[in-house]
C-alpha cells in the first residue's frame, strides 16, 4: 500500500504516492530528482545524505519519506538564494574544502547547522560538530578552515 | 585562502580556487548514481556468504515469478564473456580464471553468484532473498602465512601450495655486507590489509543502443580508456562500439583503478535486456568486493656499522593477494621492492617476494600501492638500527642520504632517481618542528613518567607513472588543446581526475601559455567518445604526465597561432604572448580570438598549414619522478589506556614545481589522513573462516574530523628534469610518509619500556598490553 | 541499504497508537536512529510500523514536584541543550552530547534509545546514576519502573508487547552534587566501548552520595553498587577513588570485541571510573 505525502522542498511543494519503506534519500534522489544529497553508507555513519528537515540537519538515508510528510526540506540544491552562494558554500570554494565533492553537500549542510547553533566555534567544536560527516579526501583541515572563514564572514 | 587573479597576472604557482567546485558545492554534479534514463532497470548482485564453497544448485524461479523481476543471470549464462582481466605479468605467474559470476565454486565472501534485474532498485534487492543457492562449504584460509603452511586449504585446487608467484631481486653483495656488519637488526613488519573506502562506492550504468549496435558504460572509474579496451575484449564487442564515461567520480584512491566483474556484467545485461541498467554498490559490497590495499607480511633484516652506515637490507615479502588477480594485483609488491632502498646510499639488497592466494577479496593498488609498505619498512628499520647503535634517528638519516651531487642516482633496484635534496627537506622539517627543543621536552616528559615520542620519516616515492616500457599498459598521456572559433579554449585530457583538480591546474597552464582568462578554459575528461585515448589518473601521474602533455600540445598550438598571426599581420616576424600576436616590426597586433576565427574561416591559410587551431600531443615520459620529503610527528601515549595523542604533525614535502599550492596542500592533508588511518585505526579483519569482520563503517574506522590533527605543511622545491614543467606529483606523498613517522614516534614514546617495534594499527589495547608487560610483546 | 516492506500507521493520538500496538505485532517507530539502520541491513523486518512521530504532547522537558519529566519523543539535541537540564540535571544533558553525531542527536529520541537497549548506548549510564524512573504505557494501563529494573539484557528491556516508553523522570540535583560522563567512543561506530556516569555529593567533608552508572562494559548497563558503597563515607581521596573504581568490574562479565577484549574493557572501565569520579568531585 502506498501513502500520499506532501512536502515542501527548497521552497517548492511536492505531492507523491510512496511506499512506506521508501527512504527519504531515495525519494529525493529518484522520485524528485534532487541528486545533490548522496549515499555513502547504509549505517547512518557517513552523512553524505544530510539534508535539513524543518531546519534540522538529518541523515536522509535514515528516515522514511512518509516521516517527512508535511515537512519543509532543504537540500544542497536549495541553499544558494537568488543565484548567490551561501557563505558556507563560498567558504568551501575559497578554502579548497573539497576534492572529489561526494561528501560536500552533506558536509556543507552540517556545517551550516553547526554555525546556526554556534556562530563562533573553536576548531575543536567544529571537528566535534562534523563527526557525523566522513570525508576521505581532504583530511578535514581545509573544511575546518572553511567553517572558520564562513563564521568570520557571517560575523560570528 | 585563494586569491583572485586579474588577466595580466600569471596563473601557475598561484592559489587559485577550483573551477570544478561550483557544481560540487551546489549538488549539481553528476555522479554515476545520478544518471537517470528512460526505461532504466536496476541490478542487484547475490554474493557468496562463504569464503570457500561448492555451488550445488541455484534456484531462481521464485525471484523470476515476481512481476517486477525481468531476469536473473547465473554463472552458466555468462560463460561466453569474461574473464575479469589481470593486466600485470610476471614470469611464471599463475592466473586463476576469474569468471564474472561464480561457476561451480566460490572463492571469497562476496563472490558474485547471480545478478537480478528488476524494474526498480527496491524489487531488485528483494529478489536477492528469493534466490536459493545450495552450497557445500569448504575449508578456507584467510591468513597468507597460514596459507603457506603444508596442508593448508587450497584456495584454487589446481595449486595446492597457494603460491601465485615468487619474485627475486638482488643487487650488490648482500652476504658480504651482512658479514661485515657490526649490527644486524631483524624485524617482522606487517602492513595490514586496508579498505580504500572512497566515499562514493562503485557503480555502473550500461546503455545498449541496438540500432547503432553501440554500448555506453558509465562507471565510477579512474581509467575510462583502459576500461574500454578491456571490457570490449571481455564482452567480445568491437572496441569502437563501446564508449566508456567516467562521470563525476567520488574518490578512488586506486580502488577504481581497475576493471571489475560488474562493468562487464552490466554491459552484458544491457545487451540482453535491451534497456539501460544501473548497478550501485552498497557500502557492504564495497567492503567485501572492491579491492583492498596493502596486505603484507615483511621479514626485514638491516645490516649496519656502529657509525651509522647502512650496509644492506634483506626482505622476505609475503603478499596476501586474495582469491584472484584484479587488474594489477601481482604487480603491487614489485613496486615495494623497487623502493626498498628508500633514499639511502647502501647498495646491497636482496628481496624475495611470495605472492599468496587467500580466500579473501583481492588486494591491489591503494593510495601509494606498494610504496607505503616499502617506506614503512625501510623507515622502521633505519629507526631500529639507530636505536640499536644509540644514534639519533635524524643523524642516521643525514649520514645515509643520497647526496645532492649524486643525481641522477642509479639505485640498486634499477631506478634512476631524478633529483633530490633530502637533507634540506629534513633540516626544514626539524626547523619547523623545533626538533632539538622537542628532544629537550621529551627528556623532561620522561622524567615525569610520560610516554612522549618524536618520530621521523624521510621518504622518497616513485611517481608520475611512468615510462611505458616499465608499465603494464603504457605510461604516456594524451592532451588536445583546441581554440574554438570564438577564442574559447577546450582542453581534452586523457587523465581522469576525480578530486585532484586538474580542471583547474591544466587551465592554469593554458592561461599562462595562451594569455586567456581562466573562465575561458574548459578541461574535459573521462569520456572515451570525446577525449583521445589516454591512460588515466593514478600513481601521482595526472599533473606530471598529463599536464606535460597539455604543455607540449600548447607549444605546438602556439606555433600554429603564430603562423596564422603572421598571415593576418602580413609579417614574417611575429611573437605571441598575453593573448595577442604582435608584429615585431610594426607593433600591430591581432588577438587570439581573431586568429581563431580566421583559422576556422580559412579564407587565407598560411602555407602548409591546416585550418583550425587544434593540437594533440601524446607525451611519453623518459623516466618516473621521485618526490621526497620529511615528516615529523610528536605523540604522547596515555599510560593508563594506551591511547595515542598526536601532538604535532609536521609535513615538509618536495613535489618539484607546484602549479597550485592550495591543491598541493589539500593532497598532502588527505594523504596524511589516510596514512594516519593505517597507522592508528584501520584494519580489514577476516576471521579464520574468511568472514570479513570489519564489514561496515560501523566496524571499520576511517578517520573522522576529530581523529585527524592539524597538519603543519611546508615545502622545499627541487624541480625534476624529467618534464619541462619540473613537476613531480603529490597525490600519494602524505600517505607514504605518514605511517612510519607515526609508528616511529609511538615506538620512541614507548622505548623507555624497551619497545622496539609495534605493528599497525596502533590501537589502544595493543599499546596498553605492551605497557602492562613492560614493553615485552 | 533497502528495507523490507511493511505496513505503516501514523496515529495522531497516544490512545490510538497504543490500540494499534496492543497486540504486540507492530514495532513502534520513534526517531528511527536504531531501527531504520537495522531494517536497511535486513537485521530487522517488522511487518507493521506504528510511527509515534505524529502524536503531539510526547516531546517536553519540564519540572514538576521537584522532578524533571522528559517526554519519550524528546530528542537528544533537545536534552543536550535544555536550559532546564543544564541547570538542574546537567548529567543527562552532557551525556546526550556524547550520543552519535549532530544529525543523529537531531532526530533520535530518549524513548527510542531506551527501548532499543543497545548495551553500548550512552543514556543508560546517566539514568542509572540519576536513579531515574521510566514511565511505561500500554493500552489500558501504565506503570513506572526504576530505571535499573528496565534493562534486562542485550537489546532486551522490561517492556511488554504493546507497551512503550512514555516518559523519563530524573531528579532535580541537590546543591553540591557533581556529575560527569566519561566515555571511550568506538572510533567507527561512536558507541561507548565503556561509558561511566558518575554522580557524587559531599556532606560534612565526606562523600555523602556516590552513584556510578556503567554502559558498554557488559550485556546490559548497570549500577556499580559495590563501588558506590566503597566510596560513600570516604574523604574522596585519590586512593578512595581507585578503591571504588576497582569494584566497578568485580563480578562483571565484560564484553569482548575486535576493538577491546574483556580484560581491556574492564580495565578501561576502572580507569574511566576514576576519571569520572575525579571530574564529578571537582564539579561538586
Amino acid at each position: 500500500m502506498t501513502h500520499a505525502i506532501t512536502v515542501t522542498i527548497n521552497g517548492k511543494p511536492y505531492a507523491h504516492q510512496v511506499e512506506p519503506r521508501l527512504l527519504l534519500i531515495h525519494y529525493l534522489r529518484d522520485v524528485v530528482g534532487l541528486t545533490g544529497p548522496h549515499i555513502g553508507c547504509e549505517t547512518s555513519i557517513c552523512g553524505a545524505c544530510t539534508v535539513m528537515v524543518d531546519g534540522k540537519a538529518v541523515k536522509a538515508c535514515t528516515m522514511f519519506a512518509v516521516q517527512a510528510d508535511g515537512r519543509q526540506i532543504l537540500t544542497i540544491e536549495g541553499l544558494a538564494t537568488d543565484g548567490r552562494y551561501d557563505p558556507v558554500q563560498e567558504a568551501f570554494w575559497n578554502e579548497h574544502a573539497l576534492q572529489c565533492g561526494f561528501c560536500t553537500p552533506g558536509m556543507i549542510l552540517a556545517a551550516k547547522q553547526l554555525l546556526e547553533r554556534n556562530p563562533n566555534p573553536t576548531e575543536e567544536e567544529i571537528r566535534h560538530g562534523l563527526e557525523g560527516n566522513l570525508c576521505r579526501c581532504t583530511g578535514y583541515q581545509h573544511i575546518v578552515n572553511a567553517v572558520r572563514a564562513a563564521a568570520a564572514r557571517m560575523g560570528g | 585562502m585563494a586569491t583572485t587573479i586579474t588577466k595580466t597576472e600569471t596563473f601557475v604557482g598561484k592559489r587559485i580556487r577550483r573551477k570544478e567546485d561550483p557544481r560540487l558545492i551546489t549538488g549539481t554534479a553528476t555522479y554515476v548514481d545520478d544518471i537517470q534514463m528512460p526505461g532504466m532497470h536496476y541490478a542487484a548482485i547475490l554474493r557468496s556468504p562463504h569464503a570457500a564453497a561448492r555451488i550445488l544448485a541455484i534456484r531462481t524461479d521464485a525471484a523470476l515469478r515476481h512481476p517486477g523481476v525481468v531476469a536473473v543471470f547465473t554463472g552458466k549464462d555468462v560463460e561466453g564473456i569474461g574473464p575479469v582481466p589481470c593486466g600485470a605479468s610476471l614470469p611464471g605467474l599463475r592466473v586463476p580464471y576469474h569468471s564474472v559470476l561464480a561457476r561451480d565454486r566460490v572463492y571469497f565472501v562476496g563472490h558474485p553468484v547471480a545478478v537480478v534485474v528488476a524494474r526498480d532498485r527496491y524489487i531488485a534487492r528483494d529478489a536477492l532473498d528469493w534466490i536459493e543457492v545450495d552450497y557445500e562449504p569448504l575449508p578456507a584460509v584467510a591468513d597468507p602465512e597460514k596459507a603457506l603452511e603444508p596442508g593448508a586449504p587450497a584456495v584454487h585446487p589446481e595449486w595446492p601450495d597457494n603460491i601465485a608467484f615468487t619474485y627475486h631481486q638482488e643487487a650488490g653483495d648482500v652476504d658480504k655486507a651482512f658479514a661485515e656488519a657490526d649490527v644486524v637488526v631483524k624485524q617482522r613488519i606487517v602492513s595490514q590489509r586496508l579498505i580504500p573506502t572512497a566515499l562514493e562506492t562503485r557503480g555502473v550504468v550500461a546503455d545498449w543502443r541496438s540500432g547503432e549496435k553501440s554500448l555506453t558504460i558509465y562507471s565510477s572509474t579512474q581509467i575510462p580508456h583502459l576500461m574500454r579496451t578491456l571490457v570490449a575484449q571481455a564482452l567480445g564487442l568491437p572496441e569502437n562500439r563501446l564508449r566508456v564515461v567516467a562521470p563525476e567520480v567520488g574518490g578512488g584512491f586506486g580502488s577504481k583503478l581497475n576493471v571489475y566483474a560488474e562493468e562487464i556484467l552490466m554491459g552484458f545485461v544491457a545487451m540482453k535486456i535491451g534497456k539501460p541498467i544501473k548497478w550501485i554498490e552498497s557500502r557492504r559490497e564495497n567492503f567485501l568486493c572492491t579491492i583492498h590495499g596493502r596486505g603484507h607480511v615483511d621479514y626485514f633484516e638491516i645490516a649496519g656499522k656502529r657509525d651509522g652506515t647502512i650496509l644492506g637490507l634483506k626482505l622476505k615479502l609475503i603478499q596476501d593477494l586474495g582469491a584472484y588477480h584484479q587488474l594489477l594485483t601481482p604487480a603491487i609488491p614489485t613496486l615495494s621492492v623497487l623502493m626498498m632502498p628508500g633514499i639511502y646510499r647502501f647498495r646491497n639488497i636482496r628481496a624475495e617476494v611470495i605472492g599468496v592466494f587467500t580466500n579473501c577479496v583481492p588486494t591491489d593498488a591503494y593510495r601509494g600501492a606498494g610504496r607505503p609498505e616499502a617506506t614503512h619498512g625501510i623507515e622502521r628499520m633505519v629507526d631500529m638500527l639507530a636505536a640499536e647503535i644509540g644514534m639519533d634517528p635524524a643523524e642516521i638519516r643525514f649520514k645515509n642520504f643520497v647526496r645532492p651531487d649524486e643525481f641522477p642516482y642509479a639505485t640498486p633496484t634499477g631506478l634512476s632517481y631524478d633529483t633530490g635534496n633530502y637533507a634540506t627537506a629534513l633540516e626544514k622539517a626539524m626547523e619547523v618542528a623545533g626538533y632539538h627543543q622537542l628532544r629537550e621536552e621529551q627528556k623532561k616528559a620522561r622524567q615525569e613518567g610520560r610516554l612522549f615520542g618524536i618520530g621521523i620519516s624521510t621518504y622518497g616515492e616513485i611517481c608520475a607513472f611512468g615510462p611505458s616500457p616499465a608499465t603494464p599498459a603504457g605510461g604516456w598521456e594524451s592532451a588536445t588543446v583546441r581554440v574554438e572559433p570564438t577564442g574559447k579554449v577546450t582542453v581534452l585530457t586523457g587523465s581522469s581526475p576525480h578530486g585532484q583538480g586538474q580542471e583547474t591546474t591544466f587551465a592554469q597552464l593554458v592561461c599562462d601559455e595562451l594569455g586567456v582568462d581562466i573562465d575561458d578554459v574548459v578541461v574535459q575528461h573521462g569520456d572515451t567518445a570525446m577525449v583521445p585515448y589516454g591512460i588515466g589518473t593514478f600513481g601521482s601521474r595526472a599533473t606530471a604526465v598529463g599536464g606535460t602533455a597539455v604543455y607540449f600540445a600548447l607549444q605546438a598550438l602556439k606555433e600554429k597561432i603564430k603562423k596564422f598571426g603572421a598571415t593576418l599581420l602580413d609579417s614574417d616576424d611575429v611573437s605571441f604572448s598575453g593573448g595577442v600576436c604582435i608584429c615585431n616590426k610594426t607593433g600591430r597586433t591581432v588577438s587570439l580570438a581573431e586568429i581563431a576565427a580566421a583559422s576556422y574561416r580559412a579564407a587565407k591559410l598560411p602555407p602548409g598549414t591546416e585550418p583550425g587551431l587544434v593540437s594533440t600531443y601524446f607525451w611519453e615520459p623518459p623516466n618516473f619522478t621521485f618526490p621526497f620529503g620529511a615528516h615529523i610527528v610528536v605523540t604522547e601515549v596515555d599510560r593508563e589506556t594506551g591511547a595515542v595523542e598526536i601532538k604535532r604533525y609536521v609535513a615538509v614535502d618536495d613535489c618539484g614545481k607546484v602549479i597550485n599550492p592550495l591543491l598541493v596542500e589539500g593532497q598532502v592533508h588527505g594523504g596524511v589522513a589516510q596514512g594516519l588511518g593505517q597507522a592508528l585505526y584501520e584494519q580489514a579483519v577476516y576471521d579464520d573462516n574468511g568472514q570479513l569482520v570489519t564489514g561496515e563503517l560501523m566496524d571499520y574506522a576511517i578517520p573522522k574530523a576529530t581523529m585527524v590533527p592539524r597538519i603543519e605543511t611546508d615545502r622545499t622545491e627541487t624541480p625534476t628534469p624529467v618534464n619541462p614543467l619540473g613537476i613531480k606529483g603529490v597525490g600519494e606523498a602524505g600517505t607514504i610518509a605518514c605511517s612510519p613517522a607515526v609508528v616511529n614516534s609511538v615506538v620512541d614514546a614507548l622505548s623507555p619500556l624497551g619497545v622496539r617495534h609495534i605493528d599497525m594499527p596502533l590501537v589502544p589495547e595493543k599499546l596498553w598490553r605492551l605497557i602492562q608487560k613492560g614493553g615485552q610483546a | 541499504m533497502i528495507p523490507q516492506n511493511f505496513t505503516y500507521q501514523a496515529p495522531k493520538t497516544l490512545e490510538e497508537a497504543l490500540a494499534l500496538l496492543a497486540d504486540g505485532t507492530a514495532k513502534p517507530l520513534a526517531g528511527g536512529m536504531s531501527l531504520i539502520p537495522l531494517m536497511k541491513l535486513r537485521l530487522a523486518a517488522p511487518e507493521r510500523i506504528v510511527d509515534l512521530g505524529r502524536i503531539p504532547g510526547l516531546n517536553y522537558i519540564r519540572e514538576e514536584d521537584g522532578k524533571i519529566r522528559i517526554g519519550a519523543m524528546t530528542t537528544h539535541y533537545e536534552i543536550e541543550t535544555s536550559p532546564l537540564l543544564r541547570a538542574r540535571c546537567p548529567l543527562l544533558a552532557t551525556t546526550a552530547a556524547h550520543i552519535g553525531d549532530m544529525q543523529v542527536r537531531n532526530v533520535g529520541t530518549i524513548g527510542g534509545s531506551l527501548a532499543h537497549a543497545d548495551p553500548a548506548a550512552d543514556y543508560p549510564a546517566a539514568l542509572l546514576a540519576l536513579e531515574a524512573e521510566v514511565r511505561l504505557v500500554r493500552a489500558g494501563g501504565e506503570r513506572t519502573l526504576p530505571i535499573r529494573d528496565f534493562f534486562v539484557d542485550v537489546f532486551t528491556t522490561a517492556l511488554e508487547p504493546g507497551e512503550i516508553v512514555r516518559e523519563v523522570v530524573v531528579p532535580v540535583e541537590a546543591p553540591g552534587t557533581g556529575t560527569s560522563y566519561q566515555k571511550v567512543a568506538h572510533p567507527a561506530s561512536g558507541f561507548a566501548v565503556v561509558g561511566i556516569a558518575a554522580r557524587v555529593r559531599r556532606g560534612d567533608g565526606k562523600i555523602a552520595l556516590a552513584r556510578l552508572g556503567v554502559t558498554g562494559l557488559a550485556s546490559k548497563p548497570f549500577r556499580a553498587d559495590a563501588a558506590e558503597k566503597r566510596l560513600e563515607g570516604t574523604d574522596g581521596a585519590e586512593t578512595d577513588l581507585r578503591a571504588a573504581a576497582a569494584a566497578v568490574t568485580e563480578g562483571v562479565e565484560a564484553n569482548s570485541d575486535l576493538y577491546a577484549s574483556a580484560e581491556y574493557r574492564a580495565h578501561l572501565a576502572r580507569v574511566y571510573a576514576v576519571r569520572g569520579l575525579r571530574s564529578a568531585l571537582q564539579a561538586a
